[in-house]
């Protein structure tokens, strides 16, 4: 089992943690585990995106040339990538920003209005954890657990303690969302 | 041991804490900027020193300084600020002194860009400042090789007095990947210096200088340090080969374009065609025998890197004719994926 996921977005809108997350939750279940961030002269506001790559054996590339999910957060995201994701992948697109539909016949398209959900939650900044539940749920080779015990790691202990729950939430419905395309 | 997920430049700079680095000096520039911030943050706290000097040129000199007084230096940078630091680095190769230079290369030649790039080499291997030197120099392919890699700089720079590069790339700084550092050395576990200069109170002083106005004198000093060269090639070539038994065409890449090129034989590999890797770790002292003996059975070597053919004449010099050697390379930081390369392999099998 090899799988990668682009996640890719506007800078603020914490691409690069829910990416961070996600590679920590792999990491404590035994797998292995790439993080790669673009890392150019950007600016909040600009964009980023970080590749994130899942495996049971070691990792050669972590530069993917067609991902098994994409998660775009603005429409500039899915305009970019959505070509590049594999036939039969998983495009978990943040409907609140990104007004068209995902062209492609040929993979599993989850609009989730993350800006709406973290809003109606209490904090719009909660928007990536709403978007990574639906991945989680669309990718499918973590349980939710795993990746609410490595959010929990990446805030507990750095004044984001009261956060956690929050978060929790924002993963928890972001899963169920999924759930409406995926079931 | 557990794992920790961290950036290359982290896990760079923790593996040099734990190898008993007591003085760091930088001069700060992306993409190996984590690494510097690290430094800062934890080697004051674990019992060293770290300062950001005024420039590359001072950082690299204070590490001579440090070098000298007998303790484990370090130095990092970035392509520029690596060709900044050239003259010291030739006084510090001259004085025999051990050090560990981190270059994180980007884009270039001149300012370029912070994207991943090979095109240091040619500078890193072939001694890069003036004079008849060497550095040892490894080439990571990953953050937890990374860590490894950084204690075998310190170990093999105090063995042979020869100083050490790390020579790795914006992609190897910046990404994350699971790390099992390694276990903090004992300061009993660290050479003992004999020739350092801490004061000659009781004992006759020692002298660290890296110049003999007479030729003769310099000649001797010149043969010695050639003298560790030659053992350094005998005792320390390393390299990884995957894939290679039955091989028909073999990529011949390091650093971020060696792991890279790990899945090219994987998707080769599901279409039948055979295809060999050999990925060396030491840049210098190069893997010429390896590359040699795998010449001797397969069609063609292909050398693939993010320069214009640096490593690629290192491979000429050993194929020498045994097989075809092309090239295939990018430049500016574009980084090829698996695929971009895999077209390149099919245009030699078949």
């Amino acid at each position: 089992m090899e799988k990668a996921v682009i996640f890719a977005g506007f800078g603020g809108q914490g691409i690069l943690l829910a990416g961070k997350i996600l590679a920590r939750a792999g990491m404590n279940r035994g797998l292995e585990v790439t993080w790669l961030p673009s890392y150019g002269p950007e600016m909040r506001g600009g964009t980023a995106n970080c590749t994130v790559v899942v495996a049971d054996s070691p990792i050669g590339s972590p530069v993917v040339d067609n991902p098994e999910a994409l998660v775009a957060m603005n429409a500039p995201s899915l305009d970019r990538f959505e070509g590049r994701v594999a036939a039969g992948g998983v495009i978990v697109v943040n409907s609140s920003l990104v007004k068209r539909a995902v062209k492609r016949h040929d993979v599993r398209a989850v609009p989730v209005p993350a800006n709406d959900i973290a809003a109606e939650l209490g904090n719009p900044r909660v928007l990536n954890m709403v978007a990574l539940g639906a991945l989680v749920r669309g990718l499918d080779v973590l349980p939710l657990e795993a990746v609410e015990e490595a959010m929990e790691e990446e805030l507990r202990g750095r004044g984001r303690d009261k956060l956690i729950e929050l978060n929790r939430r924002a993963l928890r419905r972001g899963f169920s969302e999924a759930e409406k395309y995926l079931a | 041991m557990s794992r920790v997920l961290m950036r290359g430049n982290e896990a760079i700079a923790e593996a040099a804490i734990r190898s008993g680095l007591k003085c760091y000096f930088c001069y700060p520039i992306t993409p190996q900027g984590e690494l510097v911030e690290y430094m800062a943050r934890e080697l004051p706290k674990r019992g060293g020193v770290f300062l950001q000097a005024e420039s590359e040129v001072a950082a690299i000199n204070m590490v001579y300084g440090a070098a000298a007084a007998g303790v484990r230096a370090m130095t990092s940078s970035s392509s520029p600020g690596i060709s900044l630091k050239q003259e010291g680095i030739s006084y510090i190769a001259m004085a025999r002194l051990p050090c560990v230079i981190v270059n994180m290369m980007r884009g270039g030649p001149g300012l370029g860009n912070i994207a991943p790039a090979q095109g240091d080499y040619f500078q890193a291997t072939k001694g890069g400042g003036h004079g008849d030197y060497h550095l040892i120099v490894l080439a990571p392919s990953t953050v937890p090789e990374a860590a490894e890699l950084v204690r075998l700089a310190f170990e093999l720079s105090d063995r042979y007095r020869v100083p050490a590069m790390i020579l790795a790339d914006g992609m190897i700084g910046q990404m994350m990947e699971p790390v099992e550092l390694p276990e903090p050395v004992e300061p009993e576990d660290i050479p003992e210096r004999p020739w350092a200069v801490t004061g000659a109170k009781g004992r006759p002083k020692n002298v660290i200088t890296s110049f003999d106005l007479e030729p003769e004198g310099l000649k001797e000093m010149s043969l010695a340090l050639q003298e560790t060269y030659r053992e350094i090639e005998r005792n320390e070539v390393r390299w990884e080969e995957v894939e290679t038994e039955d091989a028909e065409l073999l990529i011949v890449a390091y650093g971020t374009m060696g792991r890279i090129a790990k899945t090219v034989v994987r998707l080769a590999r599901q279409e039948g065609i055979k295809v060999g890797l050999l990925r060396p770790i030491t840049l210098w002292p190069f893997p010429y025998e390896p590359v040699r003996e795998l010449a001797e059975r397969v069609r063609t070597v292909l050398t693939v890197e993010l320069s214009a053919g640096q490593m690629w004449e290192d491979v000429r010099l050993a194929v020498e004719g045994r097989a075809e050697t092309p090239f295939y390379g990018e430049l500016g930081g574009v980084v090829p994926s698996p695929k971009r390369i895999l077209e390149e392999v099919r245009k030699y099998v078949g």
